[in-house]
């Protein structure tokens, strides 16, 4: 219990003092980011990969209304975690060449979003989960609309409206199950518990998923994500679309899938065809775009969609693939946004077209952003592989068609990322990336990190596999209990 | 009952420190009246005393006097400089806003139609000269005038509902219409209701409910900003608790009657506060407005009635409240300084007062309802009750409505933080800075761990 509790307020404590650190915040924060790094995995290293929850801490917190303050871990929370606490110091660390002004202000905004993403992934009170659903926007809020490019004013008020509308909604179900729930509170395993019939379940599934679709994003509410990740600095990006979208499939996966099985069971082939049909737009997008970020951003809309169908599939396989993806994701795509951001901050453009041999005069840049390339293709051998597989397997078990179609992602990325590979890193050397210097200091310590995640995950996936494993066949055991008790 | 009379007495107190023109005596002496005030509210707590038959200081009356008492001092806070300023005649602000004090007192009291409308003409009479009180001033006539047709057509509207609902009853005593109601459930006389309804109308537009609203955003912006302030918070907070007080405890009886109507308005106030505001220019009519929408908000307490119906309204009421104190006194500063009140004047003020723009950062995102801080248990609050009769339409209504409340109370957050201004730094004395920070501090602490305000009531 005193290890969650410290897990998760040690950032915010972080953030408090980074505030105030002024000149040093970069080195406060890299130091709290790492120890939390460190308690996390020394959770990890405690953690018994069984069903149970543990490290459980349950606090009364407002009585009165039935809200304590619950927290837990189990297989599934444990794998977000760690993908939270390791992303945030590399982050962290990939901010190093840049002078942000009120520096202060940015790492503490970054810490404080952790402590809301923990929150997150380790509430077991419907109403702790909304709180740090919100306490983690806010942050991410501020950090794209003040840090952020061009346009970034109107682009991020889409972009905080449009998620909000999604999180109010989710409140009103929230607030429907707690009324519900004969003893008023609001306890994950008494919404578990509800019997609620079919209309109920139904309208509940909508207000649930229009608040994950939105975050992940699922087509067709993806449309303030290519302008919100090219608009927002580079760490916002990472924040954005390694951790805060896994909130979205997170989710799915613990509130969405236990508490209404009939409706995700009626609703799944909706939630799989928009799933499909968003792989297909963005990577037909993806195909287009001049810009890198923006070209990122879309293939991270077709490989959420990927996750997000095999999740909806109901299957072993499909949820155990949208576990390890989760995790590939996440470090392939802040590994991304960094090589572009490297290559941004240099060139000072990110028009595909303009540039070209950076290879020549970087190759180990070239290397590292080809292993990172080679692992969001999900070459055999890389993280992406072992998920983007098991996930094409659980949704083929509920139509080869909608696999077939899914897996056109593999190919389709496959094109334009390596195209954009091409592009960028070989080829003639112009007057613009002639005099381009390779990467150093922090950059190359962070980028073989990654490098060595992608590799060591793709060979040897199995203390991960293992670690889900037991909480995701629980979880479906009682998925499938319920259905069959409904019927 | 000692509350009236200290405020009273505090009053009269400060109108002769006027005329012997001690100016400087003048907020010391008001905040020892209201601290006293305040004492003998907590010492009266728990207790349940019936005056003369007129006034009840229940735990609902004292605890909306507090949140008056409160508001009105941190309002007493902000006038450092501001009337000196203004007018020659400071003792009457003082002992003007006393005596609207010591009215709205009686108004979260009553027990008896009769003092309802004594305290609310002591209010409204008290209000009408402060909105005029810059005599020389168009605007400041102008809101008076309005403000007073306005009010007086109320009066009418509310004294003749207390007539019709007399002439039913033949009492004006609270209980003894209470027990008509029950003793008669089948067989209420047909005067009764119309007096119902018309007292609706007439309370609606002493809180500013659509389409009772129409005197709000004139009134709002004409009179000087530190009325403004007291009008929008403290006096709407009492208008509610007496509206409270009426509906949900003697006419509860008639609620599938007088329901309806009361949806309809709900509606039309979310709806015509939030879209109107949307489009204002000026950061105090966008406040104006937006309190039109949180009079909307407030009213969910009475669509369903509960025992937390009460308490529901004094935690929305107190968060409004707080965080609208922070919103008027950087617009006062804001105002000082750059002379409008437009968005535009709030450009950059991060930049050169980073703790004042941090502060009405809070108090937008408490307004807005953002999670952890105080507004956000108060939208809470009222969504719930709302639930609880699976009102869910008006409720997903209700949500759309606060989408549109982000959107306009983050344009502040926008040209605070995102935008370039000029260079000058405000000055912020130090009375400022307490009632900021006072005001940051509950807003958060309602906001983290409300329990303490939750069974008050």
């Amino acid at each position: 219990m005193e290890q969650l509790l410290l897990l998760i307020f040690l950032p915010l404590a972080g953030a408090i003092i980074t505030a105030f650190a002024g000149k040093s915040a970069k080195i406060v924060s890299t130091v709290f980011s790492v120890v939390s790094l460190g308690l996390a995995l020394f959770i990890a290293c405690n953690f018994i990969p069984n069903a149970s929850t543990q490290f459980e801490a349950n606090l009364p917190w407002i009585a009165d209304l039935g809200i304590n303050f619950h927290a837990g871990i189990d297989g599934i929370s444990m794998l977000v975690v760690l993908l939270t606490n390791l992303l945030i110091p590399i982050i962290i660390l990939s901010s190093y060449k840049h002078d942000y002004k009120n520096q202060a202000a940015f790492y503490a905004l970054i810490l404080f979003m952790q402590t809301g993403l923990l929150l997150v992934f380790t509430a077991l009170d419907a109403f702790l989960f909304y709180i740090g659903w919100e306490a983690a926007l806010i942050p991410i809020y501020f950090i794209c609309a003040f840090w952020g490019g061009k346009d970034r004013v109107r682009i991020n008020m889409k972009f905080f409206v449009y998620t909000i509308a999604g999180s109010l909604f989710m409140l009103m179900g929230i607030i429907y199950l707690y009324l519900q729930n004969p003893a008023h509170n609001f306890e994950i395993s008494a919404f578990y518990a509800l019997n609620l019939d079919a209309a109920q379940q139904g309208w509940i599934f909508w207000a649930f998923f229009i608040a994950f679709a939105i975050k992940m994003p699922v087509f067709p509410f993806h449309t303030w994500q290519p302008d919100t990740y090219t608009a927002a600095p580079t760490q916002g990006t990472m924040l954005l679309s390694g951790i805060m979208l896994k909130m979205g499939i997170y989710g799915v996966i613990r509130w969405l899938l236990p508490i209404v099985p009939a409706g995700v069971q009626d609703w799944s082939c909706v939630a799989i065809g928009l799933s499909i049909i968003g792989i297909v737009y963005a990577s037909l997008i993806a195909f287009t775009q001049k810009d890198a970020k923006r070209l990122v951003a879309y293939s991270s809309i077709g490989h959420v969609g990927l996750i997000s169908a095999g999740i909806f599939a109901l299957n072993q396989q499909g949820m155990q693939g949208a576990m390890v993806q989760m995790l590939s994701h996440g470090i392939n795509v802040v590994g991304l946004f960094f090589v572009l951001d490297i290559i941004i901050s240099r060139v000072k453009t990110n028009k595909i077209e303009e540039l070209g041999g950076i290879a020549k005069a970087a190759p180990q840049l070239a290397i590292t952003f080809l292993i990172i390339v080679l692992g969001t293709v999900a070459l055999p051998g890389t993280n992406g592989f072992i998920g983007e597989f098991l996930l094409l397997m659980g949704v083929y078990n509920v139509g080869i068609w909608a696999a077939a179609i899914a897996g056109l992602t593999i190919i389709f990325g496959a094109v334009y990322m390596l195209r954009m590979y091409q592009n960028v890193m070989l080829g003639k050397t112009n007057e613009l990336t002639i005099t381009f210097s390779d990467i150093q200091g922090s950059e190359k310590f962070v980028l073989y990190l990654i490098c060595a995640l992608i590799i060591v995950l793709g060979v040897y996936p199995k203390p991960l596999l293992h670690l889900t494993e037991a909480s995701v066949q629980h979880l479906l055991e009682q998925v499938n209990q319920k259905l069959t008790s409904v019927k | 009952m000692n509350i009236i009379i200290t405020i009273s007495i505090t009053a009269f107190i400060v109108l002769y420190a006027g005329l012997f023109k001690a100016n400087k005596a003048l907020l010391p002496l008001t905040v020892v009246g209201l601290l006293t005030a305040l004492g003998f509210t907590f010492c009266a707590w728990g207790g349940n005393a019936v005056h003369f038959g007129m006034m009840q200081t229940d735990n609902f009356a004292l605890a909306f006097s507090g949140v008056c008492i409160v508001g009105t001092l941190l309002i007493f806070l902000l006038t450092q400089n501001y009337f000196h300023a203004k007018s020659d005649n400071i003792a009457e602000y003082y002992t003007l806003i006393l005596f609207a004090l010591a009215g709205m007192i009686m108004m979260v009291s009553y027990k008896n139609m009769a003092m309802l409308f004594v305290g609310l003409e002591i209010m409204s009479v008290s209000l009408y000269i402060l909105a005029g009180i810059r005599k020389k001033d168009f605007a400041s006539n102008e809101a008076s005038l309005k403000y007073f047709l306005m009010g007086a057509f109320s009066t009418g509207f509310l004294l003749f509902g207390i007539t019709l609902i007399y002439g039913a009853t033949g009492s004006f005593d609270l209980d003894k219409i209470q027990a008509y109601l029950v003793n008669n459930s089948t067989s209420v006389s047909p005067i009764f209701y119309p007096g119902v309804i018309l007292m609706m109308i007439g309370l609606c537009f002493k809180i500013g409910a659509a389409p009772f609203h129409f005197w709000t955003p004139d009134v709002y912006e004409g009179a000087p900003s530190l009325i403004t302030t007291f009008m929008s918070t403290v006096v709407k907070t009492a208008g509610f608790a007496a509206f409270l007080r009426l509906f949900a405890g003697p006419l509860e009886p008639l609620h599938e009657f007088w329901v309806m109507p009361l949806i309809v308005i709900v509606c039309l106030t979310l709806f015509i506060g939030n879209v109107t505001a949307l489009f204002q220019k000026n950061f105090k009519r966008m406040l104006a407005y937006s309190s039109i929408s949180h009079a909307g908000y407030l009213l969910f307490s009475l669509i369903v009635i509960t025992k937390n119906s009460g308490n529901n309204v004094l935690v929305y009421a107190a968060a409004y409240t707080f965080a609208s104190i922070i919103a008027f006194a950087v617009l006062i500063l804001v105002k000082q300084k750059t002379g409008s009140d437009s968005f535009e004047s709030f450009n950059g003020l991060g930049k050169k007062n980073p703790l004042v723009a941090l502060c009405l950062t809070v108090a937008m995102l408490s307004l807005a309802g953002i999670p952890l801080t105080a507004g956000f248990i108060g939208k809470y609050l009222m969504f719930l009750n709302v639930m609880t009769q699976y009102k869910i339409l008006l409720v997903a209504f209700a949500i759309l409505n606060a989408l549109v409340g982000f959107y306009y109370y983050f344009r502040v957050i926008v040209a605070m933080w995102f935008k370039d201004g000029s260079e000058t730094v405000l000055s912020t004395p130090a009375q400022y800075k307490v009632v900021l920070l006072v005001s940051v501090a509950i807003t958060l602490v309602l906001g983290i761990c409300p329990a303490i305000i939750l069974n008050l009531i």
